[in-house]
C-alpha cells in the first residue's frame, strides 16, 4: 500500500516539477532586441537629442532610402532600393512624362513615363506614392510624439515636421489628386482603411498648416542649413496658391503673389552669381547656397544613394561625354531632352548648323557625302548617299562646292557621284581615289568643302566649331555624337543631353565620391520664386508690379546672359513667355511638369512634343494623364479609395 | 595481424573484469542451425557473439550451422549484412535455432518518429524510410544527396555545381508563398538551425553523411504535427549510425577519388563569327573596339579536378560502453577555378545504459570544421558573355593585374560594362572557415515508482561561428580580399578615390534545446488493446551575432582606409516553447489510432498570437488481419491509413521582432546633414501586431501494401493540404504603418497530390539479388486568396527576379493559378517560324499590345515525378543506379533572354559583349523580356548514377571486408530544353553554376 501512495505521490511531484520548469520558461517567449542598433519605441523618444535624431530621418526621407546607404535597408518595399529615392521618383514624375527629357532604360514600367501612357500598376508610380506616403506616416508618428512636451526645441522640431508632411501632402495633391488617403497624427499606426479626402479639403488642410507653422519656424539665416524655415513655407504656400485653379477650380493668384513677396522681401535669399554652381558638389557653399530656399541635401560619403542627384548626374552622362569631367565614376546612359525642348532652350535660335545644307535653287549638278557623321549631324541615316548632304557644281564644271556640317570629331565620309554608291570616292591627304578608303574628317564642325573632279582633289577647311555658343548660360546642352532627333527611345546617341548636373565642385575638382554625388538638390530656389511672382502679377495678381516683375526675370537673365543683352521689357512679358522661361531656369529640377499643367499643355493636343502619346512627331493624350493614378496595390488594399478617372 | 593486436589490447584492458567473471562460471555448448525466415534456406556466414565479450564468438557454417561454448545466462547476439540483429538469451538451453528476419522493409522493424520510435506496422502516418543501404552512390557532401529521388512526394534538387552546394527540399510541393518551404531537420532529436551561416554554402555540409544510419521522411500532418508550428513543410529525421551493446570492435575505411569534369558551355559566337558580326552590323567606330584574339572564355574560367573523401570510424563496446568513432576528411574542388570546399568533422556516439537497462544514455557530439573558397559566380556569366576578341591579360600592362579590362576615353575601367571574368574569380579572394558543432545528451529512464512510465530528456546544442571564436578551440574567419589593382573594385586613380576590397565578417548562431517526455505504455489484456501515451515540454532559445566591416583596399597617408563601405554588427534571438502529447491506441491489432497535440508558442509573435494549437488524428486499419482476408496468403500487408492535422509555420524570414514597434539608427553612411553637422538618423519600423501562425491542413489517404512474401511492397497516397492565413508580404493601406509592405496573414494555397510507390524484389536467390524500387509523384497546387479584400482585376504579386533591366520578374503569384506562374507575353511568329520582334498576340483583343495582354503560363514546378532505382547483388558483385525524371517543369531561359539581343552587343559607353548563339533563333535587337519565346517546357530523365563494386572478404587475413567501387555521377540527361541544364530550382535559368560529371573510385575497408 505504501508503495503504490510512494509511486502516485512521487509521479505527482514529477509532474509538478516538469510543468514547474515549462511555466517558468513561458516567459523567455516576451523577448526585446539585443541588438544596439534596435531601440524600442518606449525607450526612443527621451531627450531631445533623440527627437532630433527622427527628426533627421524625416529630412533623410527625402534624400537617402535607407538604414544603410546606398542601399541594403530600405524604407519602401516592392521596388529596386534605388528607384525608390523621393527626389529620384519627384524628378521621374514632374520631367520625363514631359518635353524636358526622354529615358533610355528599359526598367518595368519606367518606358510608359516616355509617353504619357501609365497605369494603375506601374512600378514608379507605386514608388512615388508609397514614399510620399512613407514620409507622412513618419511625420504623424513624430508630431505624435512631439506634442507631448513642451521644451521650445522640440516645438521647433514639430513645427519642421508639420512643413515636411505639408510638403509630401502637396505632392500627393499635384501628382495623384485630391482623393487620396488622409492620415493625421490623430490616426493610429495598424490595420485600418483610411478614409480619402478631397481636393478642397486636402488644399484648405495643407494651406492651415502651412501658415500654423510659419510663424513657428525660424526666419531664414537663423537655422541650420537644410532645415526648414519660415521662407521655405512662404515658398511652398506661394506654389500651392499659383496652382490652385487646378487643384480646386478657385483662383489664389493674390496669395501667390503676397507669399512670394514674402520670401523675396523679408527672408535675405539672394541670387547666386553663377547660375550653373547651383548644381555643382559645392552648392552649399553660402555664396551659392543663399539662392536655395529649401535644399535636399546629399553627400558622397555621409549620405549615400543611388537616387537623388547621384542618378541625376549618372543618367544624363553616357555617349562621348567623360564621365570625369562630371566627378563621377561612369555614366548610366539614360537621359536626354527633345528636340521640342532644344527649340525652347534656343531661345535665340543660334543654329548649331544642324543639317545645314547648301542651296541648290537652279538645279546645277551635284555629287553626295555620306558618312557615319549623317545621323548626328542633322542629316538622318549615316552612310545613306539617298540622304546625305549635297555639293554643288555652281559653274557645271565638275568643281564642287558647298558646307557640311560634321557633329562628331574624326568621323567618316566618302563622295558618291548619285544618291547611290555606283560611283564613289574616297582616298586621303587632298587627293581623291575610286572606291579609295574613307576620308576622315578633324574636329566636329561647320565645313567649307570642295571637290575638283577634274584634278581628282578635295579641300576640307573648318569654318566654325560644332559647340554652338550660347548667349544663354543655362542652355548646357551636349551634342557631340547626340542627333537632335529622337527615331528609338532607347538610342542614348538620339537626341542632346544636358550638362547642367554635376559632382565637381566650382573650383573644378571632384566631390568626395566618384560614385556617390555631393551635389543638394534645390527642391526650392529664389529663382523660382522670382518667375512665380512675375507668372501671378501676369494673371493679375492683386498688388502686382509689371514693372518688379520684369526687374525680377530681367535679374535672372542677366545672370544667364552676364549682361543686359538678354533683357526683356514688359511687352515681352506674357505667360507664353513665362512658361518657357521657367523650362530656361528650371529644367531638370522636377517642376516641369506641373507647371505645364497649369497651363494646359501637359496633356491633350495644344502642345505636343517628340514621343508624347508614343509617336515620334508626338500626339496628343488624355486628360487622364493630367494625375497619376492611385496604385492598384492601395486600391487593392484600402477598399475606401476610388481610382482616379481615366484608369 | 593489426587487427589482432587491437584485439588484444582491448582484451587486456577493456575487458579484464568482465573476462573474470565470466569463466569463473560453468560453461554449456550451444549449438543450432540459422534460417532465412521467409525462405527457410540456411544461411551461412552469420556472426555471433557473446553480448558484453565481443572477443567470444563464431559464424555459422556453410550449412547455416553452428556451435559456441558459453554461460547458461549468456546472450548471443545473431548479426548478418540485410538482416535484422537479434539477440537471444541462452538460458540454459544447448539448442537455439534462429530464424533471421530480413531488415528491408520488415513491419516490425523500428521507424523514428518525433519523440520515439515505431513499429512499421503500426505507423499511422506517411512516412518515407530510406535506410543506409539505399542511400545514393556517388561524390556525396551532403545529407539531403543520399536521399535524392528516393521518396515519392520529396524533390532534391542541387542548388548548383559548386562544391559543397546544398539542395532545396521540397517535400509534397511546400506550402507557404513567401515564408520558408523548407523541411525541418532533425537530427538524433535536436532541431537543426535552418538557416546557414555565412561563408557556408550549406547549412546541413556539416553532417557528416557517411554518419547517418537512416533518414525519415515524415510527409503528412498527423505524423508531423507533433512538431507543430515547424512541421507544415515536413520533417526529415536524421538517425546517426551508433555502437551497441556486445559490439564486436568495427573498423571501417571509406575513400572516395574523383574526378569532375564540365564539359558543358553555353553556345556562344566564336572569335571570329563574332569579328563578322560586329563588321556587319554596326558601324567602325564600333567595330573599332574588337580585339584579335581568339579566348574561350568558359574554358578560360572551368577546368576539371580530383575530389576526394576519407572516413574512418571505429565502433565497438567499452566495457559497457557502446560507442562510435568517426573522422572525415573530404576535400572538393569546384570546376569553377578557385572555388572549392574542404571539410574535417568528427563525431562521438556513445550510447551507455545502466541500472539494469532502465536507464538509456545517448551521448552524440559531432563537429565540422570546413574552409571554403568562393568564386565569384558572376565570373560564370560574364564569361559567356566576354568579347572572345580580346585577350585574357595585356602584354606588357600590369596596370588592373595584367588583366584586359574595357576601358572609358579617360583610360578608367567602364563601371557599367563587364569585368574580365577571369579577373573576377583570381582577383576575388573570398575565403571562410566555419565551425559547426551539435550535440546532445538523452537520458531514457523507465520510473522505477511508476510501473510502464519512461521519462525522457534530451538537452542539446547547435552552436555554428564563422570569424569568431565561440567554440574557443580554433580560429575560423570568413574574410574577402580585392587588391588595389582589380578593375571590378575602382573607383578612380586619385588618392582620395577607393580601391579593392577587403571585407571581414563575423556570424555565429547558437540555438540551445531542451525536451522533457513522459512516456506510458499499456497492454489492455482485457479489451485487446495497446495504449502508448507520450507528454512532454520542449523549450529552445536561438541566438544569432554577426558583423560586417568593408572598407577599400588602398590607404591614405595615416594609414587608414580610403573609405569604410561598411561597418555594422547586429543580434538577435528568439525563443519556441512548447508542450505537446501523443496517444496511440490499438485494438485487437488491427485498429490503429494516433492523436497528437501540440501548443507552440514563439516570441516572434504578440503575446495575444503567440501561441498555436497544432491537433493531428490519424487511423489506420491492417485489412489483412481480417477474418475475409486471412486466407489470402500472397498477401501479407494491406493497411488502409486516413489522416488529418493541422501544422504551423512560422519561420516568415522577416527578422524576429515583426509585431514590436522599434526603431533603427543609420548607418554613417545614410545619415543626414543639419549645417555642417551629419546626424545619425532613427527609423521606426514597420510591424504587425495581429501576426500570427501560418496553418497548413493536411488531410491524406494511403494504403501501404505489401504482397508475395514481402516481395513486392510500397504504398498509394493522396492527399489535398490547404494553409490559411499564409505568411505573406502585402501592400499596407498607404498612411498606416511606417512601410508599404508588411508581413501579415493574408491568402490561402491549396496543394494536391498522389503519390505511389513499389519496390520489388526480383530476384532473392543465395547468390544473387535484385531489387526495383520505383516512385511516381503527381502535384498540383493553386493560390485560392492573396488579398484581405477578393478583387478579380487584381494581377497578384509579381516575383521571379530575372537578369536584364533593374526589377524585371517573370513570375507571378495570383489567385487561381499556381505559385510563381510564368506571366508572359504570348509571342508572334512570322512565315519561317522566328519570333517577331516586339509582336505579341493581343489576348484580350482590345486593340492595344498593353500589359493587360499578359497571359500566366505553366510553372516551375513539375507535373510529375518520377525515381527509379535498383541494386543488382551477385556473389561478390553489386551494381547500383539512380535515375530521376520530372515532367512539365518549366524554365525562362534567362541566359538567352538577356544575352542574345543584338542591341547588347554594343554600348555607347564603348564595349562589346557576345550573344550566345540562340540570337540565331531569335535575331532581336532589342531585350524582349517578357516574350513566352523564352519559356521553355524542361522536362527531362537524369541518370544520376551508375555504380558497380565488387567486395572481397577476409581479404590478406587482415581485412575482414573489402569492397572497390567504380560509379558515375550525373550520367547523362535527355531533354528538349535549349539551355545547359534542364533543372533549375525557382524556373529562371541565369548562368547556373554547372553541374559537373563525376567519375568516382570508391574503397571501403572493415576491419
Amino acid at each position: 500500500m505504501l508503495n503504490t501512495k510512494f509511486r502516485i505521490l512521487a509521479a505527482f511531484a514529477l509532474l509538478a516539477m516538469v510543468f514547474g520548469i515549462a511555466v517558468s520558461c513561458t516567459g523567455d517567449l516576451s523577448t526585446t532586441p539585443i541588438d544596439d542598433n534596435i531601440t524600442t519605441s518606449a525607450n526612443v523618444y527621451e531627450s531631445p537629442d533623440d527627437f532630433e535624431q527622427v527628426l533627421a530621418k524625416l529630412y533623410a526621407g527625402f534624400s537617402v532610402t535607407g538604414q544603410q546607404g546606398p542601399a541594403g535597408n530600405a524604407d519602401i518595399q516592392g521596388i529596386d532600393e534605388g528607384f525608390s529615392s523621393y527626389i529620384r521618383q519627384l524628378w521621374v514624375h514632374q520631367t520625363l512624362p514631359t518635353e524636358e527629357a526622354i529615358v533610355a532604360w528599359n526598367d518595368p514600367g519606367l518606358p510608359d513615363f516616355n509617353f504619357q501612357s501609365w497605369g494603375s500598376s506601374n512600378d514608379f508610380v507605386m514608388g512615388m506614392y508609397s514614399r510620399i506616403y512613407y514620409e507622412i506616416a513618419l511625420t504623424n508618428e513624430f508630431i505624435r510624439e512631439a506634442q507631448q512636451r513642451d521644451e521650445a526645441v522640440i516645438q521647433q522640431y514639430l513645427a519642421e515636421a508639420r512643413f515636411l508632411r505639408a510638403l509630401s501632402y502637396w505632392h500627393g495633391l499635384d501628382m495623384f489628386g485630391g482623393n487620396i488617403p488622409f492620415v493625421t497624427e490623430e490616426d493610429p499606426i495598424g490595420a485600418y482603411q483610411p478614409e480619402p479626402t478631397n481636393a478642397d479639403d486636402l488644399f484648405a488642410y495643407i494651406e492651415s498648416e502651412l501658415l500654423a507653422v510659419a510663424d513657428e519656424l525660424p526666419a531664414a539665416g537663423s537655422v541650420e542649413y537644410g532645415r526648414a524655415s519660415r521662407g521655405a513655407a512662404w515658398t511652398l504656400l506661394a506654389k500651392l496658391y499659383l496652382n490652385s485653379e487646378v487643384y480646386t477650380g478657385t483662383q489664389r493668384y493674390d496669395e501667390a503673389l503676397t507669399y512670394a513677396q514674402n520670401v523675396i522681401d523679408q527672408s535675405g535669399y539672394q541670387l547666386a552669381d553663377n547660375y550653373d554652381h547651383l548644381f555643382m558638389a559645392d552648392n552649399d557653399r553660402p555664396e551659392v547656397s543663399r539662392e536655395i530656399i529649401f535644399p535636399i541635401r546629399f553627400d558622397g560619403d555621409n549620405m549615400q544613394t543611388y537616387g537623388g542627384t547621384n542618378f541625376i548626374i549618372h543618367a544624363q552622362i553616357g555617349g562621348n561625354m567623360s564621365a570625369g569631367d562630371f566627378g563621377m565614376d561612369g555614366g548610366w546612359a539614360g537621359h536626354r531632352v527633345t528636340p521640342d525642348f532644344i527649340e525652347i532652350l534656343n531661345e535665340n535660335k543660334v543654329d548649331p548648323f544642324l543639317g545645314t545644307t547648301t542651296e541648290n535653287p537652279d538645279g546645277d549638278p551635284e555629287i553626295y557625302v555620306p558618312g557615319g557623321y549623317q545621323a548626328a549631324s542633322g542629316y538622318t541615316t549615316n552612310w545613306t548617299p539617298a540622304e546625305a548632304p549635297p555639293l554643288v557644281s555652281d559653274d557645271q564644271n565638275n568643281v564642287y562646292t558647298g558646307q557640311v556640317y560634321f557633329a562628331i570629331a574624326g568621323a567618316e565620309f566618302k563622295f558618291t557621284a548619285e544618291r547611290n554608291w555606283n560611283a564613289n570616292w574616297g582616298g586621303a591627304n587632298g587627293t581623291l581615289v575610286p572606291d579609295g578608303s574613307n576620308l576622315v574628317i578633324g574636329d566636329a564642325g561647320l565645313y567649307d568643302i570642295t571637290v575638283d573632279l577634274n584634278t581628282m582633289t578635295y579641300t576640307v577647311t573648318l569654318i566654325e566649331a560644332s559647340a554652338p555658343e550660347f548667349a544663354d548660360s543655362r542652355t548646357n546642352i551636349f551634342t557631340d555624337g547626340q542627333s537632335l532627333e529622337i527615331e528609338s527611345v532607347q538610342d542614348f546617341n538620339q537626341g542632346y543631353t544636358l550638362t547642367k548636373w554635376s559632382n565637381m565642385t566650382s573650383t573644378g575638382q571632384p566631390g568626395k565620391n566618384l560614385q556617390f554625388a555631393d551635389t543638394d538638390f534645390p527642391m526650392f530656389r529664389l529663382a523660382d520664386v522670382y518667375l512665380i511672382y512675375a507668372e501671378a502679377t501676369v494673371r493679375g495678381a492683386t498688388g502686382g508690379d509689371i514693372n518688379r516683375a520684369v526687374d525680377l526675370v530681367n535679374e535672372l537673365r542677366e545672370r544667364a546672359y552676364g549682361d543686359a543683352s538678354g533683357n526683356i521689357t514688359t511687352g515681352d512679358l506674357n505667360l507664353d513667355f513665362i512658361i518657357d522661361e521657367r523650362a530656361r531656369e528650371l529644367h531638370w529640377e522636377a517642376h516641369r511638369r506641373t507647371d505645364l499643367r497649369r497651363f494646359g499643355q501637359f496633356t491633350g493636343g495644344d502642345y505636343v512634343w517628340s514621343w508624347k502619346g508614343e509617336t515620334q512627331e508626338g500626339a496628343p493624350t488624355a486628360e487622364t494623364f493630367d494625375i497619376f493614378p492611385i496604385p492598384s496595390t492601395d486600391i487593392n488594399s484600402n477598399l475606401n479609395l476610388t481610382q482616379n478617372p481615366g484608369y | 595481424m593489426k587487427r589482432k593486436l587491437i584485439l588484444m589490447l582491448v582484451m587486456v584492458f577493456g575487458f579484464s573484469a568482465f573476462a573474470v567473471s565470466a569463466f569463473a562460471q560453468s560453461q554449456i555448448t550451444v549449438s543450432g542451425t540459422v534460417t532465412e525466415a521467409e525462405t527457410g534456406n540456411t544461411l551461412p556466414g552469420v556472426n555471433i557473439v557473446v553480448q558484453g565479450q565481443p572477443d567470444r564468438g563464431t559464424a555459422t557454417n556453410l550449412n547455416g550451422e553452428y556451435s559456441i561454448t558459453v554461460e547458461p545466462d549468456a546472450v548471443l547476439i545473431f548479426s548478418y549484412l540485410g538482416f535484422i540483429r537479434q539477440e537471444i538469451a541462452v538460458n540454459g538451453r544447448e539448442t537455439i535455432n534462429v530464424q533471421m528476419q530480413s531488415d528491408v522493409e520488415a513491419l516490425d522493424e523500428l521507424v523514428v518518429i518525433g519523440y520515439g520510435v515505431q513499429e512499421r506496422g503500426d505507423n499511422t502516418g506517411s512516412v518515407n524510410v530510406i535506410s543506409s543501404r539505399d542511400f545514393n552512390e556517388g561524390a556525396i557532401t551532403s545529407p539531403e544527396e543520399l536521399f535524392q529521388g528516393r521518396a515519392a512526394g520529396v524533390t532534391v534538387t542541387s542548388n548548383s555545381g559548386a562544391p559543397g552546394a546544398g539542395a532545396t527540399i521540397r517535400i509534397r510541393g511546400g506550402s507557404s508563398l513567401s515564408a520558408s518551404n523548407n523541411p525541418l531537420f532533425v537530427v538524433d532529436g535536436l532541431p537543426l538551425e535552418e538557416s546557414g551561416i555565412s561563408g557556408m554554402r550549406n547549412p546541413l555540409n556539416s553532417i557528416n553523411p557517411n554518419d547517418i544510419e537512416s533518414i525519415t521522411v515524415l510527409k503528412d500532418a498527423s505524423a508531423t504535427a507533433i512538431y507543430g508550428s515547424r512541421a507544415s513543410n515536413g520533417v526529415v529525421l536524421i538517425t546517426t549510425k551508433r555502437g551497441e551493446q556486445g559490439q564486436p570492435l568495427q573498423v571501417n575505411y571509406t575513400g572516395r577519388y574523383a574526378y569532375q569534369t564540365n564539359n558543358d558551355r553555353v553556345d556562344v559566337l566564336g572569335s571570329g563569327e563574332f569579328q563578322s558580326l560586329v563588321n556587319e552590323r554596326f558601324s567602325e567606330s564600333v567595330a573599332s573596339n574588337l580585339g584579335s584574339d581568339t579566348t574561350n572564355w568558359q574554358d578560360q574560367v572551368f577546368r576539371d579536378v580530383f575530389s576526394q573523401d576519407h572516413n574512418i570510424s571505429v565502433t565497438n563496446s567499452y566495457k559497457n560502453i557502446p560507442y562510435r568513432v568517426s573522422l572525415g576528411f573530404s576535400g572538393n574542388q569546384g570546376v569553377l577555378k578557385t572555388s572549392y570546399n574542404d571539410r574535417i568533422s568528427g563525431s562521438i556516439a556513445l550510447n551507455p545504459s545502466f541500472l539494469d537497462n532502465s536507464l538509456r544514455t545517448e551521448l552524440n557530439f559531432r563537429g565540422s570544421r570546413i574552409n571554403n573558397r568562393f568564386a565569384d559566380g558572376g565570373a560564370i556569366g560574364t564569361a559567356v558573355s566576354f568579347d572572345p576578341t580580346q585577350p585574357v591579360h595585356v602584354e606588357g600592362n600590369n596596370q588592373f593585374g595584367g588583366y584586359f579590362t574595357w576601358l572609358d576615353g579617360d583610360g578608367s575601367p567602364i563601371p557599367i560594362a563587364p569585368a574580365n571574368p577571369l579577373a573576377l574569380i583570381e582577383q576575388r579572394n573570398d575565403e571562410s572557415t566555419v565551425h559547426r558543432a551539435l550535440g546532445n545528451i538523452k537520458l531514457d529512464y523507465d520510473l522505477p515508482v511508476a510501473e510502464n512510465i519512461t521519462a525522457t530528456l534530451n538537452a542539446g546544442f547547435d552552436y555554428s561561428d564563422v570569424g569568431t571564436d565561440v567554440l574557443g578551440i580554433l580560429n575560423s574567419s570568413g574574410k574577402v580580399r580585392v587588391p588595389e589593382n582589380a578593375a571590378f573594385a575602382w573607383t578612380g586613380g586619385g588618392d582620395d578615390n577607393a580601391r579593392g576590397n577587403l571585407t571581414d565578417y563575423t556570424q555565429s548562431k547558437e540555438n540551445e534545446l531542451l525536451d522533457f517526455y513522459l512516456n506510458y505504455t499499456k497492454d489492455l489484456e482485457d479489451y485487446d488493446s495497446n495504449l502508448d501515451l507520450t507528454l512532454g515540454y520542449s523549450w529552445e532559445h536561438h541566438e544569432e551575432r554577426g558583423s560586417n566591416f568593408s572598407r577599400s583596399a588602398n590607404t591614405d597617408l595615416d594609414g587608414n582606409p580610403v573609405d569604410v563601405f561598411n561597418d555594422t554588427n547586429y543580434a538577435t534571438e528568439y525563443y519556441i516553447v512548447s508542450f505537446f502529447g501523443r496517444a496511440n491506441y490499438s485494438f485487437k491489432d488491427k485498429y490503429l489510432l494516433t492523436a497528437t497535440l501540440r501548443n507552440d508558442g514563439t516570441s516572434r509573435f504578440s503575446e495575444d498570437n503567440r501561441w498555436g494549437l497544432f491537433p493531428s488524428f490519424a487511423l489506420a486499419w491492417k485489412l489483412n488481419e481480417e477474418n475475409f482476408l486471412q486466407d489470402t496468403d500472397w498477401l501479407s500487408e494491406l493497411k488502409l491509413r486516413l489522416g488529418y492535422g493541422v501544422t504551423g509555420q512560422q519561420r516568415i524570414g522577416q527578422g524576429n521582432y515583426p509585431y514590436l514597434p522599434v526603431y533603427t539608427s543609420s548607418e554613417p553612411t545614410a545619415r543626414y546633414s543639419f549645417g555642417n553637422r551629419f546626424i545619425t538618423t532613427l527609423r521606426p519600423e514597420g510591424y504587425n501586431v495581429d501576426l500570427k501562425w501560418e496553418e497548413t491542413t493536411t488531410y491524406n489517404i494511403g494504403v501501404d501494401y505489401s504482397i508475395l512474401d514481402e516481395r513486392f511492397f510500397g504504398s498509394v497516397e493522396a492527399f489535398y493540404r490547404e494553409t490559411e492565413d499564409l505568411l505573406n508580404v502585402v501592400p499596407v493601406p498607404a498612411g498606416t504603418n511606417f512601410t508599404n509592405r508588411i508581413l501579415s496573414n493574408v491568402g490561402n494555397l491549396e496543394v494536391q497530390g498522389l503519390e505511389f510507390d513499389i519496390t520489388g524484389r526480383l530476384i532473392s536467390t543465395e547468390n544473387t539479388f535484385m531489387q526495383v524500387s520505383f516512385n511516381a509523384t503527381y502535384t498540383q497546387d493553386e493560390i485560392t486568396k492573396l488579398t484581405t479584400v477578393d478583387d478579380p482585376s487584381f494581377i497578384g504579386v509579381e516575383t521571379g527576379g530575372i537578369a536584364g533591366g533593374v526589377g524585371n520578374t517573370i513570375q507571378v503569384h495570383s489567385v487561381g493559378h499556381p505559385r510563381n506562374s510564368f506571366f508572359v507575353f504570348e509571342q508572334v511568329y512570322n512565315n519561317e517560324g522566328l519570333p517577331v520582334e516586339g509582336l505579341y498576340v493581343d489576348r484580350n483583343g482590345d486593340g492595344l499590345i498593353n500589359d493587360n495582354d499578359k497571359y500566366r503560363l505553366e510553372s516551375p514546378n513539375p507535373d510529375l515525378t518520377f525515381g527509379i532505382s535498383s541494386r543488382f547483388e551477385h556473389k561478390n558483385w553489386d551494381a547500383s543506379f539512380a535515375a530521376r525524371a520530372n515532367v512539365g517543369n518549366y524554365v525562362y531561359n534567362n541566359v538567352a533572354s538577356n544575352n542574345a539581343i543584338f542591341s547588347q552587343i554594343t554600348n555607347t559607353t564603348g564595349f562589346l559583349t557576345n550573344p550566345t548563339s540562340y540570337i540565331f533563333d531569335a535575331p532581336f535587337q532589342n531585350a524582349q523580356y517578357r516574350s513566352d519565346h523564352y519559356l521553355e517546357d524542361a522536362s527531362f530523365i537524369r541518370l544520376d548514377n551508375v555504380s558497380i563494386g565488387y567486395t572481397v572478404e577476409n581479404f590478406l587475413d587482415v581485412v575482414s571486408s573489402l569492397r572497390i567501387s567504380g560509379t558515375v555521377q550525373n550520367v547523362f540527361t535527355l531533354t528538349e530544353y535549349s539551355g545547359q541544364d534542364p533543372e533549375v530550382f525557382g524556373g529562371i535559368d541565369n548562368n547556373l553554376y554547372p553541374r559537373p560529371r563525376t567519375f568516382l573510385l570508391g574503397l571501403n575497408l572493415n576491419f
